[in-house]
């Protein structure tokens, strides 16, 4: 089989798309719908073939197959009434203008709803039923006139003008507009009632659908539009069906011409009827609407709750102008507080380093006189002089910083050796930094 | 199906019995046609009777203790309407009650048998062997031997034309003919010494010859092989109209309709009431319809005018004394008919419309409407579909297509192209490959497609495709690059949209007061489209550095169990990519609601 060719592009692959292999499943096809395939032609006989390959089919896969598959013919005719009004198969033919068409074909249910397809339904099911050669059949009396009145029926019915003439005044068809006092009686009844009304003046409309009356939810544009629909209504309904019969040839041309103008007027004055008749309707329908109430209120509610909301904006915008100023001058505040109290803080800090310091500087001075003022023997008053002017003089060049880590190497030294090194270390760490003379501390030299 | 194996069929050869000589037949409530297919090159032809008809009335009429078929019957109709039986196919396997007694108002009528369970006629079979003496009784002939009869007859007219004594035969019925019909049917054909292989439906033993047809022909396109096709058979008492998805040549029905009071027999009446008014105005109080044999003529007539406007532009009705020795004549042109019968032809297209909504299809889904059936040839019936149609849709009639088979012959013909595919299969097979469990197979609800630039989709597999199935597609990479696969599943929308109206009915809103004088003209046009959109993801797939100007295939197996298999690949470039889409959960009632 050829290639389809396609005549479109395709997407550039995504940044960052990956998939291994260059492949991902991400989704899964539809259920499928089980058909009978048409047994013929040579593909399908090759359907058959790998279908039927070695194997032979259980009676069960058989029925499972005939009661799976979607049926394309069916034929049940239960939507059409069987049991015809004694009266009814009583008619005359001739009468066919007052017969009741859908009654007839056993289709009074539906009326303008019988699709075409029903009304041909209707009329195959009462033909069997009603042809004459069944009544001779059956030794009943020669009588064809209820067939006639089915074939006049079915006549008229299939033929979308004449049907429209038929049902533009078909009575039973027609719902009268309920009686003030029965929508009122309960609430909700003005849905129930009015809607078969407003379903069946839908018929006549050359627009469809219809839009629908809607219940207490529907919103204030649909009922709008339901009403403005039904106030600027578009009606093929039309009155020839009631015409007078207009003499054949045989009476006179005036005669003849007579009776056409008497029926095109009374066409014309049924009509214009009709439009009065359908505009009080909706009038009736309308002013017993308490959805047209209640947006109005809604729309008085809206207009007040405006000016209100506009108050209490402006309300609202005082008070938010008031809550700033005090917010401002509560930040003020608190940043003054903050400032005075981040002073005290670093004046107190400063003063426990100061104290850390001094408490430092201490122990330092304490490790000169452990270190045994640095002399291996019984230190002389000299020498005990020199070293603790020289620790002092170290103690000059440190800052705080470096004092407190002098104090750490100090801190648990007892050996005197160790403790001279450690002088001697930052002596020489401060000479190579520049902050002290190479010999300046004569006792840790 | 994956079109392997075409034109492979390789028969399983009968192992005993006598070889079957098969044709095609149509045998309808109004005509039959017997057609065979040729030996040489394998088309279908239709054979004529021995008087030269290739549509034989189905109807046999007894004059004098002679049998007439065909045509010489249908002629005794004015003279012996009692002794002369027509519209019986419809009668087959019905009880009394079932059947419509209408069509045959004018001829034998057909009466209870077997106390109401079948239906006969009754009629003076034999007549005395003296002149003169008293006649024999009439005999009841049920409409299970009346078919017997005619089948003989159309048996023998092959028989003798195609010099081998045919016992075999495809033959043609209804969509929605029943299973106690099709059983009386073949016991009538068995009884006339005609073994039926198969009875196929009318409207597909005619799309079955069309696009044999095609085939022959080499006019069929690649994109010709996925269709959707109407057929319409359009007969004397009825029409029937099948909605067919053909895949590759497989066909299934998605949806029928039926008239049972819609034909050929509609338009005759128009022509008659038309005649009958006219000699009314001519000879008062002499209404050629309230008389039998004048209506008779007049009936006979009106179709061969009915029959001549389909090619001319006009003809004449000419009867012999057609009451009380008067001639009658009258010349009709087709644009009179066509007028005449207006409401009629809005039936035919409002009848197949219908179909494809019953289908749930749009008008605008449909490729081809195949017409056939005798009343086929009349050309308002296919113009009038043409305008109704959207322009893509193709109608297949001879007014509209002059290479369209004649629609008469149609059903015949595909039936003596099927007859000849299984005439060499065993009985066992042929029996088996019509079961359910053969032909009752998964279909795709959605098309398969692939996702491309701004959103679309475009079709590879489309809906109502039967599994399993193989589709492969190919598109152009203009640019080359890397590209992405997404294959989805798509479903078909109508788009509505409005035709710009010209500015002077721009105001149109405000005058609402006057809308009586509105009518549908300053409506705005609608103008209907029809588009696809991707509705569910099912895999994406990296192609990888496509040379510029290159082309990417894509090979969609779907397996009878629903799975996936994906290739894809550039054109002429190595490798590929291959994936699997697993099947979804397996529902025990897949049919659909
Ligand atoms: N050239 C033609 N032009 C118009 N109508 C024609 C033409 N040829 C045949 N017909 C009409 O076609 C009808 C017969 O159609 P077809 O041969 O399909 O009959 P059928 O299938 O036996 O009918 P039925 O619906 O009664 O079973 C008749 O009404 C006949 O007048
Ligand atoms: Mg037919």
């Amino acid at each position: 089989m050829a290639a389809i060719q396609i005549m479109a592009t395709l997407p550039a692959l995504p940044d960052g798309w990956s998939a291994e292999k260059d492949f991902k499943a991400v989704g899964k096809l539809s259920q499928p719908t089980n058909r009978a395939l048409e047994a013929v032609g040579h593909h399908y006989l090759a359907h058959a073939r790998r279908r039927r390959h070695k194997r032979t089919f259980s009676e069960d896969e058989k029925i499972q197959a005939q009661e799976n598959v979607k049926k394309v013919e069916k034929d049940d005719d239960d939507d059409i009434d069987d049991n015809e009004d004694p009266m009814l198969l009583q008619r005359e033919a001739k009468d066919w203008k007052t017969q009741d068409h859908y009654a007839i074909l056993g289709l009074q249910k539906y009326r303008w709803r019988a699709s075409e397809d029903q009304i041909k339904r209707a009329h195959r099911k009462k033909v069997l039923k009603h042809h004459p050669d069944k009544k001779a059949a059956a030794g009943e009396e020669e009588n064809d006139q209820f067939f006639k009145c089915i074939q006049r029926a079915t006549d008229i019915l299939l033929d979308p003008v004449k049907r429209r003439q038929y049902d533009s005044v078909d009575e039973a068809a027609e719902r009268e507009p309920p009686s003030k006092k029965d929508v009122q009686k309960k609430p909700g009844n003005f849905y129930k009632l009015w809607r078969p009304v407003f379903e069946s003046e839908g018929r006549f409309s050359k627009k469809q659908p219809v839009p629908q009356l809607g219940d207490d939810n529907s919103t204030k544009e649909h009922v709008e539009e339901f009403y403005n629909f039904w106030y600027a209504f578009d009606s093929w309904r039309s009155f020839e069906y009631l015409d007078e019969d207009v003499p054949d040839d045989n009476e006179s041309r005036d005669q003849k011409r007579h009776v056409e103008r008497k029926n095109n007027n009374a066409r014309k004055k049924r009509k214009n009827e009709d439009v009065q008749r359908l505009r009080k309707l909706v009038d009736d329908a309308l002013a017993q609407d308490e959805r047209i109430k209640k947006f109005r209120q809604e729309g008085n509610k809206e207009k007040n709750k405006k000016r209100l909301e506009k108050e209490a904006a402006e309300k609202a915008a005082k008070e938010e102008a008031q809550r700033k100023k005090e917010e401002e001058e509560k930040a003020a505040a608190e940043k003054a507080a903050a400032e005075k109290s981040a002073k005290e803080d670093s004046k107190k800090a400063k003063e426990a380093a100061k104290n850390a310091a001094k408490k430092n500087k201490r122990v330092i001075r304490g490790a000169a006189k452990d270190g045994n003022y640095f002399t291996d023997g019984e230190a002389s008053p000299g020498q005990i002089d020199g070293a603790l002017n020289d620790t002092d003089a170290l103690i000059t060049k440190l800052d705080n910083e470096e004092i407190a880590a002098l104090t750490a190497k100090l801190q648990g030294k007892t050996d005197k050796a160790a403790i001279k090194t450690v002088f001697q270390e930052e002596v020489k760490r401060l000479v190579e930094a520049g902050k002290a003379k190479d010999g300046e501390f004569k006792t840790l030299a | 199906m994956s079109g392997d194996n075409t034109g492979s069929n390789s028969p399983e050869p009968i192992e005993n019995g006598p070889k079957r000589n098969a044709i095609g037949i149509s045998f309808g409530n109004s005509y039959s046609s017997i057609a065979y297919t040729n030996a040489v090159d394998g088309k279908a032809e239709v054979i004529a009777d021995p008087d030269g008809d290739r549509q034989i009335p189905s109807i046999l009429s007894y004059v004098g203790g002679e049998e007439f078929t065909g045509a010489q019957a249908k002629a005794q109709i004015p003279r012996n309407p009692r002794n002369t039986i027509a519209h019986v196919r419809d009668y087959l396997g019905k009880s009394f009650k079932e059947i419509d007694p209408s069509p045959c108002q004018a001829v034998a009528h057909p009466v209870e048998h077997d106390g109401g369970k079948t239906v006969a006629f009754v009629v003076q079979e034999k007549v005395s062997e003296e002149e003169g003496g008293p006649q024999p009784e009439k005999s009841t002939l049920t409409v299970q031997e009346v078919s017997t009869r005619l089948l003989r007859r159309l048996r023998s007219s092959a028989s003798d034309y195609l010099g081998r004594d045919v016992n075999a035969a495809v033959i043609t019925v209804p969509s929605d003919f029943s299973d106690a019909q099709k059983s009386a049917l073949k016991a009538s054909a068995e009884k006339a010494g005609i073994e039926v292989l198969q009875f196929i439906s009318e409207p597909i033993s005619a799309l079955l010859a069309f696009d044999a047809k095609i085939q022959q022909s080499g006019e069929g396109q690649p994109s010709q092989q996925d269709k959707i096709v109407v057929v319409g058979d359009l007969g004397g008492t009825r029409s029937d109209v099948s909605v067919v998805a053909s895949r590759n040549g497989v066909y299934t029905t998605l949806a029928t309709a039926h008239d049972y009071e819609l034909g050929g027999v509609t338009l005759d009446k128009v022509l008659i009431e038309y005649a009958a008014k006219e000699f009314l105005k001519k000879n008062k109080n002499k209404d050629p319809r309230e008389n039998e044999r004048s209506l008779a003529k007049l009936t006979l007539e009106a179709e061969a005018v009915k029959k001549a406007l389909s090619l001319g532009a006009s003809a004449s009705f000419s009867i012999e004394s057609l009451i009380d020795g008067i001639d009658f004549s009258l010349s009709v042109n087709r644009t009179r008919f066509e007028l005449l019968g207006s409401k009629v032809f809005a039936s035919f297209t409002r009848l197949i419309e219908g179909a494809v909504q019953k289908a749930d299809l749009d008008v605008l889904d449909i490729d081809e409407i195949v017409l056939s059936g005798g009343t086929s040839h009349t050309p308002k019936i296919a113009s009038n579909l043409q305008s109704h149609f959207p322009e893509s849709t193709v109608v297949i009639a001879p007014s509209t297509t002059p290479s369209a088979v004649n629609p008469s012959e149609l059903a015949a013909r595909g039936a003596a192209i099927q007859a000849s595919l299984i005439s060499e299969f065993e009985t066992q097979d042929i029996v088996e490959n019509t079961e359910a469990v053969v032909t009752v197979t998964p279909h795709l609800p959605h098309a398969i497609g692939l996702v491309t630039g701004d959103d679309q989709f475009s079709v590879i597999v489309p809906p109502e495709t039967p599994v399993p199935v193989r589709r492969t597609a190919q598109i152009a990479v203009k640019d080359g690059g890397d590209v992405l696969i997404k294959l989805a599943e798509g479903v078909r929308e109508i788009k509505v949209t409005q035709e710009e109206k010209p500015a002077t009915n721009g105001k149109k809103d405000d005058d609402d007061d006057e809308d009586d004088e509105d009518d549908e003209d300053d409506e705005p046009e609608e103008i209907r489209s029809k588009v696809w959109k991707a509705n569910k993801p099912l895999a994406e797939a990296a192609i990888k550095g496509v040379k510029k100007g290159g082309k990417v295939e894509v090979q969609i197996n779907v397996a009878a169990d629903l799975s996936v298999t994906v290739v894809a690949r550039e054109v002429g470039g190595k490798g590929g990519v291959r994936g699997t889409i697993e099947a979804g959960a397996v529902q025990q009632n897949g049919s659909a609601a």
